[in-house]
Order: C-alpha cells, then sequence, then structure tokens
C-alpha cells in the first residue's frame, strides 16, 4: 500500500465521529475611525503612516522622503516619473539592491495594520521583501476594521500568492529585544490616498 | 538528544544551578506572556474566537480524511507536487530525493516544527547536504549546535553576550559586541548572501486549505518568502493535522495566532501560496510519524488542534524554570508533553510529570486544548503501561492499604509520623527532597480528628 | 442543612488550627456540621501520581462518609476539585455523581451557598492572597488572568469583609507557587524556585501573612519562609475569616 493509501486509510479509521463547523462570528470589532486605528496600530509595529490627498502630494513626499536612493521601483503607473522603468521581467534575485518599492494593496486592516496585497500588484513575488524599504499605497475606503471583513473581501478571489504585510520585517530573537530589517524591508511606509 | 540519558527533573535541576540566569529566563518569558495578555484584551471577542477556533479544529480533525483528499486535488490542480511520508524517514527520504533530483546539495530553510521533529538537517547533513536556518533564532542554535528550547523563540535561553560570541567566532562580528542590532544587521549580511545562492528552500505550513490547495506561512523575519520567493525549488513540510477547511477559517487562526505567540496583532507576514512562481517547483510533503496513532487515542487526539504558537510555554511557570532542553524533545513544553509520549512512551514517560497540573496552559490556548487534563490522563495511561518507577508503586500501593482502611490510618502512629513517612510529597525515593531546601511542617501536639473527639460540638 | 466536613490527611495531621476554624466558622454561621471519623484522604496523592486505578477504596469510604449529607464542604479547593472530577464507584455509581456535585470549598459555600455579606472577624494586618491553582482555574473560585473576562474572586470578596485587613497587590496574582503534590519532591529544584518566587513576590508587597484556601501550598511556601528565617506567616483563609475581635 502506498503511503497516501495507508495514512488516508488510518485517518479514516481513527477520526472520531463528524462534529459541524461552528457558525460564522458575528458582533467583530468595529473602529469608528479605521484609519486613525490603522495608523496607530502601524506605529506601534514600526511602520509610519500618512495621510495624502492624492498622487501628487504622494510623488512629493516619496520625493523628500527618499531623496538620493538609486534605486526605486513601483508597480504604480501614476508613479512612473519617480521609479526604474521596465524593471518587471528580470530575474528575481536582481531585486536585491532595491532601495524603495512602493505598490499598492488591495485594502489594509484597521485592527493589525496588515495590508493584503497579492502577485498581480507585487510585479514579482520577491519584492516586497527583497527591497530595503517598502512603500504601500492603500485608498482610506479600503480600510476595513478586522480581519472577517478582510476574508470576506478577498472571498474566493484566484491568486497565485497573496500575503498580508503588516510593519517591516523584525525580530525579537535576540533576548526578546525587538530589531527592524531582520532579511526583509527595514522600514515601512504606508500612504493612504483619500 | 544531546542531553544524554537524563530526565526532565535531572536536567531542569543542572538549568537551576545558575539562579540568576533561572530568573532571567523566567522574567523574558513572562515579558510574553504579559504582552499576550495585552493582545488578547484588545479584542472582546477574544474568547468567543477561541471557542469558534477550538470548533473549527475539532471538524478538521473529524473530517481529515475528505480535508486531506480535497486538500491534495486542489493543490495537484494548482500544479504543486504533493508527497506523502507515514514517517519522519520516509519525510526525510523525500526532501533528499527532491534535492538529488536537482542535484543540488546546499539550502535554506525556514523555520518547521515538523523539520525538527523529523531531524531533517542532520539526515541532510549525513548525506552531503547543507542546510541554513534562516530564521534568525534558528540560525543561532545552529551556530551553537544545539536544538531549538522554544518553538517560537528558538535561542530565548542564549543571552546577547553568548550570541556575541557565536557571531564573533562564525561571521566575524567584533569581539564582545552584543547589542542585539548589530548582531541582527550582521546575520542579516550573512543570510542575504544565502538567500541568494540557495537554488532550494525548505518552509513549515502554519496552515493549509482545503477548498483552494493554499498554505500558508507565517513569519516575521521574512525569511520563508526569502527563501522560498528565490528559490527554484520550494518544498512546503506539513503535519497532516495543518489543514483547515475554508479560506475564511485564516480570520479566525491569524487573528489568535501572533497575539497568543508574541503579543502581535499579526505576524509582519502571513503569506498564501497556491501555485508555484513562473519556472519555479513546488513540493508538499504531508507527513504522519505518529499524527494517525495520535487521532486514534480518543484523550489526546485533541493535542492536533495545536497551532504552534508556544502561549503555553510562556504561561508554564515549570517551563520557564527548567528551560525548553529540558524537555528532551523538539517541542518543549506543556504542548510538547502532551505530543511526545505519543511518539515514544518511554523515552518521554518523565514529561506530564513535569507539571503541577495548574492549569494556565488551557487557558491560554487559542484552540482551547484542555493541555493539563491531558497531562494527567497520560500519567495514567504510562503507569499502567508500566513506565512508572517501581518504588513509586510500591509506595502507592502501602498507601492504597492505609488509606483505605480508617483503622489502620487512625493507628499508623503518633500523629504526622505515619504521613510524614507516607505522603508522596513527603516521601520520594530521593529520601529527603522536601527537606534540603525547605523545612518540615510542625508536628501539632494532636490531630484534628484527635480534638475533634474531646471537643465534639455537634 | 446538613454539612458533612472533609478535613484532607494533611490538614487533620500538620494544620489542624485550620480545620477548627473551618469548623468553627461554619458553626458560628448557623450551619450543622459534622466531622465523620471514619475518613482519610480523597485519593489526589495517588491519582496525581498516575495511580488513580488504586483509588477505588478512598472513593468507596468517601462515598460511605458523605453520601448522606446535603453538602460537603472542605478547606482545601485542590481535593475538592479532586473530588469533583475524579470520584467514581462501580457500585455506587449514582452516590458518587451527587457528591460531585454536592462537594464545595469552604469560600465558595460561603459565597455561593451561604451567600455571606458580613463576617465579624478582625485581622489587622497585611496580607498576601495567594491564589491556589486548582481552587482558581479548577473550580473557578475566581476569575484567571489568562482569559478575557471580568474579574471577581470569592476569597478575596470574603476577605474584605475582615475588618483591618489589609490586601497586598501582587506583580503576579495568579502564579503557580510549584506545589503540586508529588512533583514537590520529583522535581525538587522547579519546585522550590517556584515557590520561592511566589514568597518572594508576597514579601515584595509588604505581606506579613500569606494565606490562600489551599493548605498544601501554605505548607509548601511555610516550608521556604522557615528556612529564611522569616517572621512572614502562613495561615489558611478560614482561620483569618475566623479570627476573633482583639
Amino acid at each position: 500500500m502506498s503511503s497516501r493509501a495507508q495514512i488516508l486509510a488510518r485517518v479514516k479509521e481513527n477520526q472520531p465521529t463528524l462534529t459541524n463547523l461552528p457558525a460564522d462570528l458575528t458582533g467583530m470589532v468595529q473602529y469608528p475611525d479605521p484609519v486613525a486605528m490603522f495608523g496607530s496600530v502601524l506605529d506601534g509595529i514600526g511602520g509610519m503612516m500618512y495621510r495624502v490627498k492624492d498622487y501628487e502630494e504622494l510623488i512629493s513626499l516619496v520625493k523628500t522622503q527618499f531623496a538620493g536612493l538609486e534605486r526605486i521601483i513601483s508597480t504604480i503607473p501614476e508613479l512612473e516619473e519617480l521609479t526604474e522603468k521596465d524593471w518587471q521581467d528580470l530575474p528575481p534575485h536582481s531585486y536585491e539592491d532595491v532601495d524603495v518599492a512602493i505598490i499598492k494593496a488591495h485594502f489594509g486592516v484597521a485592527e493589525n495594520a496588515a495590508l493584503w496585497v497579492t502577485e498581480s500588484l507585487m510585479g514579482q513575488r520577491v519584492i516586497p521583501f527583497i527591497c530595503q524599504q517598502l512603500v504601500i499605497v492603500v485608498h482610506k475606503k479600503d480600510i476595513l476594521s478586522n480581519m472577517q471583513e478582510a476574508y470576506q473581501q478577498i472571498s474566493n478571489a484566484h491568486y497565485g500568492f497573496g500575503t498580508f504585510i503588516a510593519g517591516p520585517s523584525k525580530t525579537a530573537d535576540i533576548e526578546q529585544s525587538l530589531v527592524l530589517g531582520a532579511h526583509g524591508p527595514k522600514n515601512m511606509t504606508v500612504f493612504v490616498l483619500a | 538528544m544531546i542531553k544524554g540519558n537524563k530526565d526532565h527533573a535531572a536536567l531542569a535541576d543542572i538549568f537551576n544551578q545558575d539562579e540568576a540566569r533561572v530568573d532571567w529566563h523566567d522574567e523574558t518569558l513572562w515579558f510574553v506572556r504579559a504582552k499576550r495578555d495585552k493582545a488578547a484584551n484588545t479584542l472582546s471577542e477574544w474568547e468567543a474566537l477561541r471557542e469558534n477556533a477550538a470548533q473549527i479544529k475539532d471538524n478538521v480533525l473529524s473530517n481529515l480524511h475528505d480535508y486531506l483528499s480535497e486538500f491534495e486535488s486542489n493543490a495537484q490542480k494548482n500544479g504543486l507536487i504533493v508527497h506523502w511520508a507515514a514517517d519522519a524517514a520516509a519525510h526525510n527520504q523525500i526532501v533528499l530525493s527532491i534535492l538529488k533530483a536537482k542535484e543540488i546539495s546546499k539550502m535554506v530553510k525556514s523555520k518547521s516544527m515538523l523539520t525538527e521533529e523529523c531531524h531533517l538537517n542532520e539526515y541532510l547533513h549525513q548525506n552531503g547536504v547543507e542546510v541554513i536556518d534562516t530564521d534568525l533564532g534558528e540560525r543561532i542554535v545552529q551556530l551553537a549546535e544545539e536544538p531549538p528550547s522554544h518553538i517560537v523563540l528558538p535561542c530565548i535561553h542564549k543571552k546577547k553576550e553568548e550570541i556575541g560570541e557565536l557571531f564573533h567566532e562564525h561571521l566575524g562580528t567584533p569581539k564582545g559586541a552584543s547589542d542585539p542590532k548589530l548582531l541582527t544587521a550582521a546575520a542579516r549580511i550573512h543570510l542575504r548572501e544565502k538567500f541568494l545562492t540557495r537554488r532550494a528552500a525548505i518552509t513549515g505550513v502554519n496552515f493549509a486549505i482545503a477548498e483552494t490547495g493554499e498554505f500558508v506561512v507565517c513569519t516575521n523575519e521574512g525569511n520563508a518568502d526569502m527563501g522560498a520567493h528565490l528559490s527554484e525549488v520550494h518544498i512546503a513540510c506539513m503535519g497532516i493535522e495543518k489543514i483547515i477547511p475554508k479560506r475564511a477559517n485564516l480570520s479566525v487562526f491569524l487573528r489568535l495566532l501572533a497575539r497568543s505567540a508574541t503579543g502581535q496583532p499579526i505576524t509582519t507576514y502571513s503569506s498564501h501560496f497556491r501555485t508555484p512562481r513562473k519556472g519555479q517547483e513546488m513540493h508538499l510533503i504531508l507527513v504522519d510519524n505518529g499524527r494517525t496513532q495520535q487521532l486514534g487515542r480518543a484523550d489526546f487526539r485533541n493535542s492536533l488542534k495545536c497551532i504552534r504558537c508556544g502561549a503555553c510555554m510562556n504561561t508554564c511557570p515549570v517551563y520557564r524554570r527548567s528551560g525548553g532542553h529540558s524537555y528532551h524533545t523538539a517541542i518543549a513544553g506543556p504542548i510538547g508533553a502532551i505530543l511526545a509520549p505519543n511518539l515514544n512512551m518511554k523515552q518521554y514517560a518523565d514529561l506530564p510529570f513535569a507539571s503541577t497540573l495548574c492549569g494556565s496552559c488551557t487557558n491560554v490556548c487559542p484552540v482551547k486544548i484542555n493541555i493539563h487534563e491531558q497531562l494527567y490522563k497520560w500519567r495514567q495511561v504510562i503507569v499502567k503501561e508500566g513506565y512508572a518507577d517501581p518504588k513509586k508503586t510500591m509506595a502507592m500501593k502501602a498507601m492504597e492499604f492505609t488509606l483505605s482502611h480508617p483503622s489502620v490510618y487512625r493507628n499508623a502512629g503518633k500523629t504526622g509520623r505515619w504521613l510524614m513517612k507516607n505522603m508522596p510529597f513527603l516521601v520520594n525515593n530521593k529520601l529527603n527532597a522536601w527537606y534540603t531546601q525547605r523545612d518540615m511542617p510542625a508536628v501539632p501536639q494532636q490531630s484534628f480528628s484527635e480534638w475533634y473527639k474531646k471537643n465534639n460540638n455537634e | 442543612m446538613t454539612v458533612g466536613l472533609f478535613i484532607p490527611c494533611y490538614i487533620d495531621q500538620f494544620y489542624p488550627n485550620a480545620a477548627i476554624a473551618t469548623l468553627k466558622l461554619l458553626q458560628k454561621l448557623g450551619v450543622k456540621v459534622s466531622y465523620p471519623l471514619q475518613q482519610t484522604c480523597c485519593g489526589q496523592p495517588m491519582a496525581n501520581s498516575g495511580f488513580e486505578h488504586l483509588t477505588t477504596g478512598c472513593n468507596e469510604l468517601f462515598i460511605d462518609n458523605f453520601a448522606a449529607f446535603d453538602y460537603i464542604v472542605s478547606p482545601s479547593g485542590s481535593c475538592v476539585l479532586h473530588i469533583k472530577d475524579h470520584l467514581h464507584s462501580d457500585g455506587q455509581a449514582e452516590k458518587a455523581s451527587c457528591i460531585r456535585k454536592k462537594v464545595y470549598e469552604l469560600t465558595e459555600f460561603l459565597t455561593d451557598i451561604l451567600k455571606v455579606e458580613k463576617l465579624t472577624a478582625r485581622f489587622p494586618h497585611k496580607v498576601g492572597m495567594h491564589q491556589s491553582c486548582h481552587g482558581q482555574r479548577g473550580l473557578m473560585m475566581s476569575q484567571m488572568t489568562e482569559l478575557v473576562a471580568p474579574p471577581f474572586s470569592k476569597p478575596r470578596q470574603l476577605l474584605n469583609m475582615v475588618k483591618d485587613l489589609e490586601l497586598v497587590e501582587l506583580s503576579r496574582p495568579d502564579e503557580c507557587c510549584g506545589f503540586g503534590g508529588t512533583f514537590c519532591v520529583a522535581e525538587e529544584a522547579v519546585s522550590v524556585k517556584m515557590g520561592k518566587d511566589r514568597v518572594a513576590d508576597h514579601l515584595h508587597h509588604g505581606a506579613q501573612y500569606i494565606t490562600a484556601a489551599d493548605m498544601s501550598c501554605l505548607m509548601h511556601m511555610e516550608g521556604l519562609l522557615r528556612r529564611q528565617n522569616s517572621q512572614v506567616k502562613v495561615l489558611h483563609i478560614a482561620e483569618i475569616l475566623n479570627a476573633e475581635e482583639v
């Protein structure tokens, strides 16, 4: 008997009587001002949030904040003037020296400052992880309160890869002392578009 | 394990020879417990989430056969290559064969307690494959040639000065440097080079979703993603109990996991892998290694609900004061003590006794595993199966006889004498283990029974 | 109402004053209490060591001694929990199940059944309240810090009725003391360390007395206090709730 058949047979033999899945939870936490909550949670996990009224304001902020940095890439057409052209089809290893990556998120979640990003918004899967600094743009209307709403929003969407990103890469493995920039971005900026 | 044949008590005794260090270990983990409390208290629905998660996991265990089949078929449709491993050896062989087919002899691995359980690193090393652990804590214990002492915080037993020494020796950091920022920066440079040059990456799996065939990996460092997205071959290893039915169930588990583990609202990255990257090969290994046996043990099966948050370790007053290595198994602490006897009852017969049954573990568990009740039940099984110390068995039988016969009990001697000789907490094969550091209770003039007979004020 | 007084073996033999205080307190509150003289032990020391199968004699004896009472009250949360969770009998199954429902730890009996609202006790000292785990997490005598739920504490509620008593706050209000039955000798190093840390928390906050609803935890902490030549004393909560006006 193959391992597969053997394992499945043993599972069938040993699993208990069927119990039902619980009903979906209701009445989950709601915030009167989800954007404010998102900003405060993000601050707590080492990120920064800016509210901007349009791309023009966003561009000027990026220009000042990341002045002097050489390699800035983005998947957002509105930011073309700031960023490297035709970068998307290179081998993933070649992004090792990207200083700043600017991508969009489908939505953000106030309770944990996580942003949902799928492959189609990343250019390549490795981008939000390999860059030195990460910038994510999200619309104000797309800040949800909690994770239940988040998965309702994702629903049965098709993606090859998707991830929630909450703040910069971090570790506290050395004596529980928090250090930002473990392997991935050393900081994370979120622009909330009005 | 590296510690030879010593049991938990003996290893804990060694750990306790440096009391200042025990205090430091205890405080560090208590700090994590306190962060967990704070995070849990931000959600008024916390207890409802725990209950919901527990019920989802009950459903998973009761329908595991169908969920596994559904998951496999969806994962295959997504382009994954699915393998099944009955035990640790089979799992390790599968990993090696995948690497051999690609002629790969160096790889990176992010945290996977399953691979620790299977001793994959040793196996690959013996077969000429170099594995670099990329989780910072795991890399540290790997350099120190030790196993992790905690499932979430692998090097929580190490002081920064000791890590500084290791890094000085292996990564060339300045002698005496112990600033966590500096050490982390050095590790970042060291490990980036590995990510960029290794062709294969192993990751663990936190959740696998039956209805979509995708799997989710949670990290703070981003090391699983760095490895996976830069590799030609991604191998994800999971125990068969990691299945959840629906994607929407993640809304419950992702709210519980990091808050329980470290007090963070969510891990930095919660990555959902559904299809291989273009040009990449993605393998998934489903491992049994005793899980189906545990599934068949009615009293212990719900230990399989565990989502590996480590909260039971952080809250356990014994774990905090004995250290992870005292459990001499890959998964330490209360949860490890109910998982390990399933794998080898003789070798781990001591672990269910390494607890006061205080019950704090059960209360912090995000999926409501009745850990302390299972510790009690394992004790019964271990004794029945004959793994108890024969001297203890004799003492218990003598005690049973006296306590079942009131007249024998009353006449067993002067007040307190019988108890002093026979109560298991006052007598033991170590004779005066109570007295070494504690005074004996003073024996009063008369027992309550004697007083009552004289002053019968009914 | 008839109440059977269940006095755990080590209280009978080592801490008769805790038992006397329990009896007198209940009598003061107008309860008719009997102490069956044939009682020995609940069987927990064996069961927690993995020898539950050897507790048949203890179980039968317990049923014979206590089945006839309306309530069974004991100054030990741990022994009560053992009876509640594990008392069973093939021959007297119904009696066993009935006992499991009517056995109470002293303080919960006072707050939940007698609904005591005032006491005459006076105890002009600073007191640290140790939450014994089995009473707290097993019998739910007080809220547990792990849970997201409103706080309450039955023993505290009663201690607050004692005149001039000052309760000290602790850094870790419900951490285990490390007694744990056989654990205290089988895992001597960890047990002692847990006990030392618990005692230190009370001392640090200025407690003159450490009290609890379980004498076993106190016995353990007393052993450590005495070895440290500390002036701080342990007292069972019954002795404080029954303390005479001075």
